[in-house]
């Protein structure tokens, strides 16, 4: 673990970044005209590198996290990835026409991997996720929680550097959340991808992330960063995890707050 | 070195707990046992039968309905069915009728898959025949038979026309219908994969269309059926071999009812076998295999 965390820091030198977020707005045509959701956001994400964003409703994060997946366009401003990146959803998006180990075999084919490699390689991911047993299965067979594991192994097919989640587990129950988290730290740590995960949750924020960064709302701006220096793994019922989650918290309550002012 | 041991003991106590939260997540499912299959789904509509047979009979015997020019005995109709298999003709009657529908049937998809694939993908098509489409679905295809005859003459031909004519809008409606409801979640799930454009479209959109598409099929089979069944009563010749719809106005040409009758159930039977057989199946095996149906 020590030599790959070196290693990276080393490479680190030479490759920039898993996605540069450069000065970037979005505006939406709304009723009241042309409606501003993002504002001049600028941010970076290093290889290897784990960062949440976090905000209250009408912040424009799923909206960023739309612009940096290429399913639209920046207003203004510029956004580089290396490589297509993938992307997790809050609902897991796995298709019921297929079963779990074929979803992974899907996107193993549209990215060109040959069909000799693909049934190996599906089962490969499908243990990563400590689904083993799970190839045959159709999605409707599998809990919540298997439902996302799939759809995390699905997205780690794309073999992308960077991994976008959407609020991935805010529709799970509260044990398997945690267990996802435990489960999402390990196979971010073994594979070494950049994550960008978007939540409103703060101490789902600080549990996972080494960079939490907070969004204003209406229109987003980036209103603050902590570095979490909490070593892993951490648990969401840690001391410092709250302690850091209390001062995030307050932060977020005063940009809300601003909303009801005016 | 005492990290990794940590790191160790806790993905240990995390893989257990991982496969209790499934297992008590699992859902158990168990087939339903042969005999409440038997007692919940086939001996209903037996009895159903059964019980319409015994109200006919009744009418007949008690002489309510005493006219067999009107009414036939059930035992009459019974007997026209003995008579035409011993000839060997009831095989012939079925097959020219069923050969016909399915072929035409089987054109029809040929043509209402890429029609409607073409309407739901391409703005401009959809904007162009789209309503055209769906007010030719309440047309019923019997107006056809007059200008088919006209324009083909009487053959086999102008049988395939009025099927067609018939069939192909449920069969492309349905796939419209189909495309329209796929969750937009999916197509966008899709995008990020790479599925775009005819990579979408066969890995996507036409999987996630699957069961608006084969209600579709089913209504699109109903529609053939029905238009070859009017096209052979209306349009009969010597050339055209008897089909079902021939037999049919046959039995009233020659003032006999209990031929028409023979000729009706027939029509009824062939028409609900079909669906029996090949599309309920089909449907319930696609539906079943994305757990959209409950078990019963």
């Amino acid at each position: 673990m020590a030599t790959a965390l070196a290693k990276a820091a080393d490479t680190d030198v030479s490759v920039e970044h898993a996605a540069r977020i450069d000065h970037v707005s979005k505006s939406f045509a709304g009723p009241a005209g042309q409606q501003l959701v993002l504002d001049d956001i600028s941010l970076d994400v290093a290889p290897g590198e784990f960062v949440t964003l976090l905000g209250a409703s009408g912040c424009g994060k799923s909206t960023l996290l739309n612009l940096v997946a290429g399913l639209d366009r920046p207003s203004a401003g510029g956004i580089t990835t290396d490589g297509r990146p993938a992307l997790m959803f809050q609902e897991h998006a796995l298709f019921p026409w297929l079963t779990a180990g074929k979803n992974i075999e899907l996107a193993l084919k549209l990215r060109g991997v040959p069909k000799a490699e693909r049934r190996e390689r599906a089962e490969e991911l499908l243990e990563l996720v400590r689904l083993k047993g799970a190839y045959g299965k159709r999605v409707h067979e599998l809990s919540g929680g298997m439902r996302q594991r799939v759809a995390m192994a699905r997205a780690l097919a794309q073999d992308s550097k960077l991994l976008l989640m959407d609020e991935p587990f805010a529709a799970l129950d509260a044990i398997t959340r945690d267990v996802l988290h435990d489960e999402l730290t390990r196979i971010w740590r073994e594979t070494q991808v950049s994550v960008l995960f978007v939540t409103h949750n703060v101490r789902e924020a600080v549990r996972l992330a080494q960079r939490v960064v907070l969004l204003s709302s209406r229109p987003g701006r980036v209103a603050r960063e902590w570095t979490v220096g909490i070593p892993q793994p951490r648990r969401i019922e840690d001391a410092e995890v709250a302690e850091l989650s209390r001062e995030i918290t307050e932060e977020l309550r005063g940009e809300i707050r601003r909303h009801g002012q005016h | 070195m005492a990290s990794t041991e940590t790191t160790a003991k806790d993905s240990g106590d995390l893989d257990g707990l991982e496969a209790g939260l499934d297992a008590l997540e699992t859902v158990q499912t168990s087939r339903t046992p042969f005999h409440r299959t038997l007692t919940r789904k086939v001996l209903p509509p037996i009895v159903a039968v059964l019980l319409v047979l015994g109200i006919w009979q009744l009418l007949v015997s008690t002489g309510v309905a005493d006219d067999p020019t009107k009414l036939p005995a059930p035992a009459d109709v019974w007997g026209e069915l003995r008579e035409s298999w011993l000839q060997g003709t009831l095989h012939e009657y079925i097959w020219t009728s069923v050969s016909r529908g399915l072929l035409g049937f089987l054109l029809a998809l040929a043509i209402g898959t890429p029609l409607g694939l073409l309407v739901s993908r391409v703005r401009f098509v959809r904007a162009a025949i789209g309503p055209i489409l769906s007010g030719l679905q309440s047309l019923p295809s019997v107006a056809w038979v007059p200008p088919a005859v006209i324009w083909l003459g009487l053959n086999d031909r102008m049988m395939f026309a009025v099927i067609l004519l018939g069939a192909v809008p449920s069969i492309a409606n349905g796939l419209v219908s189909g495309v329209d409801q796929v969750p937009p979640l999916f197509l966008r799930a899709g995008r990020t994969l790479g599925a775009t454009g005819l990579k979408g479209t066969w890995h996507i959109v036409m999987p996630a269309a699957l069961p608006g598409y084969l209600a579709g099929l089913k209504q699109g089979w109903a529609f053939s059926w029905r238009s070859l069944m009017a096209a052979e009563i209306i349009a009969s010749s010597p050339d055209l071999g008897v089909g079902l719809g021939q037999l049919l106005e046959n039995g009233r040409n020659t003032s006999s009812m209990s031929m028409v009758f023979f000729a009706i159930l027939l029509i009824l039977v062939v028409g609900i076998a079909i669906d029996l057989l090949i599309f309920s199946p089909l449907e319930r095996w696609v539906l079943r295999s994305r757990g959209l149906l409950a078990r019963s």
